[in-house]
């Protein structure tokens, strides 16, 4: 079965990506945190930063070009992520929104910029950080609001459910509230950003093993058709990218609201 | 002697099966979006707002899926 296998797909010498692909060496020697997720991550502050400085500093009345496309992605985030999310109360949020968004969109096009090709939240830890951040914010705005024990008990308790109910709900909104929540935000981003670049990398890596470093033609023809097929997920991850930056914005404003609603 | 040997990790196995039912749910999802705009058009931006957060809740079962693939696979 084996010799089957190997004689119809020549697989020696090829080594398949996996998990070891995303351990990339730092770019110093002596600094081991300096590692080319970080550079993008700095690199992206500092490109975002400047976009919407950009846009902000000259305000006509009649928009230009510039202060049209920034006047669009600004009313994207306020009116489809801020306002519908978080209603009549948005505006305390928007600028934390829009900072979440634009980094996170920015660092996952990391993905396909061809002088980079990996997405930053591809190594878990930025996840992680990012989706504590927001778990810090948005319990924190609960507790600003309610007080600890108040948020605590508009948490765990959603209100009209009968006694009879509350030990079976009080620790199943617990846990989806509070231990879940942060758990699924940080690994929705890793796990869409680790699976994407594997796959493109399944595709590049895999055809250009059956293109160079095989000798049948029917090979180096399913290589080619690999490569020319890489151009479809690149296409695909372009939109998946965009959609979990926005994924992860809206979950945000979702967090916060439900974490600042009133009680009815 | 062994009739047929396969190696590998049965936790892609597991992920295979897990991602059933999310890919069940998120077509429901979107099928109900489809429906719903075909039976009221103006209603579709408040609909998609509520599809997304549906979307995400239901694709979190995939994506803890694939991330304990590689947990017990590895």
């Amino acid at each position: 079965m084996t010799g089957l296998i190997m004689s119809l797909i020549p697989l020696e010498g090829f080594e398949a990506p996996g998990v070891h692909s995303f351990d990339i060496p730092p770019l110093f020697k002596g600094a081991p945190w300096f590692d080319k997720y970080m550079l993008q991550a700095i690199v992206s502050v500092i490109l975002v930063l400047a976009f919407w400085l950009i846009m902000a500093r000259k305000q006509a009345l009649v928009p230009s070009k510039s202060q049209f496309i920034g006047e669009t992605a600004y009313f994207f985030v306020r009116n489809t992520i801020a306002r519908d999310m978080i209603g009549h109360d948005f505006r305390r949020y928007l600028p934390l929104l829009m900072a979440i968004f634009s980094f996170v969109l920015v660092n996952n096009l990391w993905g396909i910029f061809p002088l980079t090709l990996l997405p930053t939240a591809s190594h878990v830890g930025w996840a992680y950080g990012l989706a504590g951040m927001v778990w810090l914010i948005y319990n924190g705005v609960g507790i600003a609001k309610h007080g600890f024990f108040g948020y605590l008990r508009h948490t765990v308790l959603p209100s009209g459910v009968p006694k009879a109910m509350w030990p079976l709900i009080i620790p199943l909104e617990f846990a989806s509230n509070i231990l879940v929540r942060p758990m699924t935000l940080s690994l929705r981003l890793f796990a869409n950003m680790f699976a994407g670049h594997l796959l493109v990398l399944v595709f590049v890596l895999g055809g250009e093993y059956l293109l160079l470093h095989t000798d049948s033609l029917v090979n180096k023809a399913a290589g080619v058709v690999s490569w020319i097929f890489s151009m479809a997920i690149f296409g695909l991850e372009i939109f998946v990218q965009s959609l979990q930056a926005f994924i992860f914005a809206v979950l945000t404003a979702q967090y916060i609201s439900s974490a600042a609603a009133e009680e009815h | 002697m062994t009739a047929l040997e396969l190696v590998g990790s049965l936790g892609i196995v597991g992920y295979g099966l897990g991602a059933i039912g999310p890919g069940i749910g998120v077509g429901l999802i979107f099928a109900s979006v489809i429906q719903g705009t075909a039976r009221q058009p103006e209603a579709r931006g408040a609909m998609m707002g509520t599809a997304w957060i549906g979307f995400a809740v239901t694709e979190a079962l995939a994506i803890i899926g694939i991330a304990l693939a590689f947990v017990f696979g590895g």
